[in-house]
């Protein structure tokens, strides 16, 4: 509201020259606000400051002083954009890489890097899309004038055509004064998301623009799907310059360290000279620990994006205290352990009745004899009293009712589920189900299950009989 | 309790009457408290907090976020239905009514995100805010693309956000096809059968000893535990059968030591409970009133499963058998059971063997068509039965009870096939109740 009535004045002050008017005073809300970092009040312990200015570097908030890794790629997007934003030439561009690889930070920099720019600052309008956000391409089209900065211009006004709609909105960013108008950037996230809208329009309207020079548009879109391109229709792909960064850099596990130390180091301007310095000799300590260093090389196995090794860290930060101001390796371990360990795993070897133990190795016994076929809650139960039977246990001996609980607790829980494609009207102790557990995972759980039975121990672990 | 107690930057009071609250759950709480971190910190965008019905996930999560006075939104996804009712609760706690009537009639993602960053520059966030969302589970069945941007809302509003997703479920089953943001991911263990006896001996009764109350509990862990360890239904339980444990006490026949004699006289009572009111087969307060008929009629077991209270009329019950029967029996043997002159009976092992493994009571009932079903129903009905409209009539009534289903499809009219629904038990007691031994007809049990 408050905007609306400063621009109401600036208008009234001015008065010739709308557009341009409309736009600057509005204009450094535009810029994202999430490269902003907190100030740091310098009168709080090291510690308090070490965990601010590391939550917001891993939780995205502040950008990494340098791109190790993507250089190449920064500088090739930079060019392209400062061309956009200078020259005026249009640009069409795909960023595809994997999710927690960088690439909004990619962009990011990039874009703070062209704003240093005086003359870009002046010039270039953003707008930011999201396919999770802009679901389709009505709300997209809202979104784009909100973020231009146009409701006022556009008004009542009825267009025709998506088309129509959006060149009047190119249109309107003509300066007054010259023939040329301002370069618009368009960043799309989750990109692949836009390809499901009706017809595409949003992106075939886009990419038409950035390819007939109607006016100076770049569109950026980040992906993390590499068959993006087989998702876009025909007409679509056509009008893409076919331009694509990837971020999939081969890393080797010395760069991954190096990452984890930049990651964690502070920065050089950190208040306490001498905490710092004892900061940076733990880290280094940390980083040459054998243990810490095999951990470190099981989550580089399965991940190396900079997502998952967030993580990883602010588990490990989370640590860090008044009493113990360093991470050490077993902080590492003990945060590797919590992230790599088996979610269900942890759902059956805790909270699970024995009962509902003993039907799951039933479930487990018929997986092995049938080979993976499905069962239904009777056989379990068979299987179960077979069990029973042998050991002419009355320990568990149970009403069928209360073990067709447990068996529903089972399935609440989505540890088997019913097969699909078996008719609704099939009485519930009939219906087919799987188990979604395999067997490593239960035998897992087994070991770590607090006073398991022997019996029932043993029981798990004979084979075929 | 010393883990919660290290987290700087909260009040050191209010920390310590956050762990009286939290009885063995201060392990859970501490860590996730410093994974928060401190109130003015960045916290990690979405948690993702899982274990199993009560083991105090949406408890630690509520008392941390009351007592130390954090910004916080608690929505259960129960409860809203449609993603307008999570906007608006959202944008009324956090920036109060104003925010809320800028939103649209149908809202989508897309405003609520902007009316939040509108809002956010009037007043940004001091402290980290929290939406807590329970039975994320049902996340899944809602709009496509409400989960993963929630669990990035952090970067999407561009505040000092945090989203804690509550579920029973494993993290595994959310994922969507194509990935999202992942979630820090944080278990709570259920509690320990020593934890579960602490936390139920805390509602002790005012009139007896704490050490009498928690030798009840002990008693009813022995019975239920290896069955059930919700602690929810746990303490319903123990408050169900507290009176009985305490009546040969009131009685004046043992004294509250008497430990030996207590639970012998508890422990079928508990045994039945189990059987009944645990399965939800009789209401908490037909159980209660089932307790007082109990003493005044002593002894007299009444049959407490609904199966053996369903009253059919004559004929009705043998068509229902003679579906059962030939439901659960090949149409091959019905010659063998239903024939006076059925010849000899061959049962080679190989016969035997074939029949073991396709037991028809695991497998379930096949369908069969009604000619087949009639002919059953003449050979053992005792007396002549003409086939009118009246038995026709009652297959049709057997169907809308949810006795018989009709397999065939609702066109098919000369030749309708049917499949049986009903439990042996029940089958065994309606056979009872004409004195028709069926056990001698089931070929699985011959």
């Amino acid at each position: 509201m408050a905007g609306k009535a400063k621009v109401k004045e600036a208008h009234q002050l001015t008065g010739d020259c709308i557009t341009q008017v409309w736009i600057s005073p509005l204009h450094t809300t535009v810029t994202p606000l999430r490269l902003s970092p907190q100030t740091v009040p310098s009168d709080c312990p090291c510690c308090f400051q070490v965990q601010t200015i590391l939550r917001e570097r891993f939780c995205r908030r502040r950008l990494p002083a340098g791109l190790e890794s993507m250089e190449a790629q920064y500088k090739r997007l930079l060019d392209l954009l400062k061309r956009t934003a200078v020259d005026g030439e249009s640009n069409s561009v795909l960023i595809v890489g994997p999710r927690g690889a960088g690439k909004t930070t990619l962009v990011d920099s990039v874009l703070k890097e062209l704003l240093d720019d005086d003359r870009v600052q002046k010039n270039l309008l953003q707008v930011h899309l999201n396919g999770l956000l802009q679901t389709d391409d009505r709300i997209a089209l809202r979104e784009i004038t909100m973020q231009l900065h146009l409701e006022n211009v556009v008004g009542d006004r009825v267009f025709g055509s998506f088309a129509e709609n959006l060149v009047f909105l190119l249109e309107a960013l003509k300066k007054g004064d010259r023939s040329s108008s301002r370069p618009v950037l368009f960043v799309l996230d989750e990109f692949d998301l836009f390809t499901q809208h009706k017809n595409q329009t949003l992106l075939y309207n886009l990419l038409d623009v950035s390819q007939s020079a109607q006016a100076p548009v770049a569109v950026v879109g980040l992906t993390c799907r590499l068959d993006v391109l087989e998702l876009l229709e025909k007409r679509v792909k056509s009008r893409f310059s076919h331009r694509q960064i990837h971020l999939l850099s081969p890393l080797g596990f010395g760069q991954y360290l190096e990452r984890v130390r930049a990651q964690l180091s502070l920065p050089d301007d950190f208040p306490d000279a001498p905490f710092a310095a004892q900061w940076s000799a733990s880290l280094q300590t940390l980083c040459e620990d054998q243990a810490a260093q095999d951990a470190l090389r099981r989550h580089f196995n399965s991940s190396r994006h900079f997502g998952s090794l967030h993580m990883l860290l602010i588990l490990c930060l989370s640590r860090v205290s008044l009493s113990k101001p360093f991470i050490g390796a077993s902080d590492l371990l003990d945060a590797s352990r919590t992230i790599l360990s088996d979610s269900r795993v942890n759902i059956v070897s805790s909270g699970l009745s024995i009962l509902e133990l003993c039907l799951l190795i039933a479930m487990k016994h018929l997986n092995d004899v049938y080979e993976g076929e499905p069962f239904n809650f009777h056989m379990v139960h068979n299987e179960f009293k077979k069990f029973l039977h042998r050991k002419s246990n009355s320990m568990y001996s149970f009403e069928q009712p209360v073990i067709m609980k447990a068996f529903e607790h089972l399935v609440q829980l989505e540890l088997i589920r019913p097969v699909d494609g078996s008719s609704a009207r099939t009485q519930k102790d009939y219906q087919l189900m799987r188990l979604m557990l395999d067997q490593g995972q239960i035998m897992e759980a087994l070991q770590k299950y607090p006073q398991c039975p022997t019996d029932v121990r043993q029981w798990a672990m004979s084979a075929f009989e | 309790m010393s883990a919660l107690l290290q987290v700087p930057g909260y009040d050191q009071e209010r920390l310590r009457s956050v762990a009286e609250r939290l009885p063995c759950r201060e392990a859970q709480a501490g860590t996730l408290l410093s994974l928060l971190g401190e109130p003015q910190q960045y916290s990690y965008p979405s948690v993702f907090i899982y274990g199993h019905r009560a083991s105090g996930k949406s408890h630690v999560v509520d008392v941390l976020m009351e007592e130390l006075e954090l910004p916080c939104v608690a929505v259960s996804c129960v409860e809203c239905v449609s993603m307008a009712l999570l906007f608006e609760r959202v944008l009324l706690t956090f920036f109060g009514p104003d925010a809320t009537s800028l939103l649209p009639r149908f809202p989508s993602m897309s405003d609520f995100v902007r009316i939040y960053k509108r809002q956010r520059l009037q007043s940004p966030a001091k402290q980290t805010r929290y939406i807590v969302m329970e039975k994320a589970e049902l996340l899944r069945d809602g709009d496509a693309n409400l989960l993963p941007a929630l669990l990035r809302l952090q970067e999407l509003v561009e505040d000092n956000l945090t989203v804690i997703l509550l579920s029973e479920i494993v993290w595994d089953l959310f994922r969507p096809n194509t990935g999202c943001f992942e979630p820090l991911q944080l278990h709570f263990p259920d509690y320990s059968k020593g934890e579960l006896q602490e936390i139920l001996s805390k509602d002790k009764h005012p009139s007896y000893s704490a050490e009498f109350y928690s030798s009840y509990i002990n008693i009813l862990l022995g019975v239920f535990y290896s069955v059930c360890r919700d602690l929810r239904e746990l303490r319903h339980l123990a408050a169900l059968n507290f009176t009985k444990f305490c009546e040969p006490l009131t009685e004046g026949k043992v004294k509250e030591t008497d430990t030996h004699k207590l639970w012998r006289n508890i422990e079928p009572h508990l045994k039945k409970a189990m059987q009944t009111v645990y399965i939800r087969e009789v209401s908490s307060l037909q159980w209660e009133q089932m307790q007082q008929m109990e003493e005044k009629e002593s002894g007299a077991l009444r049959g407490l499963s609904a199966h053996t209270h369903i009253e059919l009329p004559y004929y009705s019950k043998f068509l229902l058998i003679a579906a059962y029967l030939a439901s659960y029996n090949p149409a091959r043997t019905d010659k063998r059971f239903f024939l006076k002159h059925h010849g000899k009976i061959r049962k080679t092992a190989k016969f035997l063997k074939k029949n073991e493994k396709t037991s028809n009571h695991l497998l379930g009932p096949k369908p069969f068509p009604l000619d087949r079903l009639l002919a059953i129903f003449y050979s053992v009905v005792d007396s002549r039965v003409a086939p009118t409209a009246s038995i026709f009539s009652q297959i049709s009534s057997l169907v809308t009870l949810q006795l018989l289903a009709q397999v065939s499809h609702d066109d098919q009219l000369d030749a309708p096939k049917y499949k049986c629904c009903v439990s042996l038990d029940f089958i065994c007691a309606i056979s009872r109740t004409v004195n028709f031994e069926i056990v001698k007809y089931l070929y699985d049990f011959v």
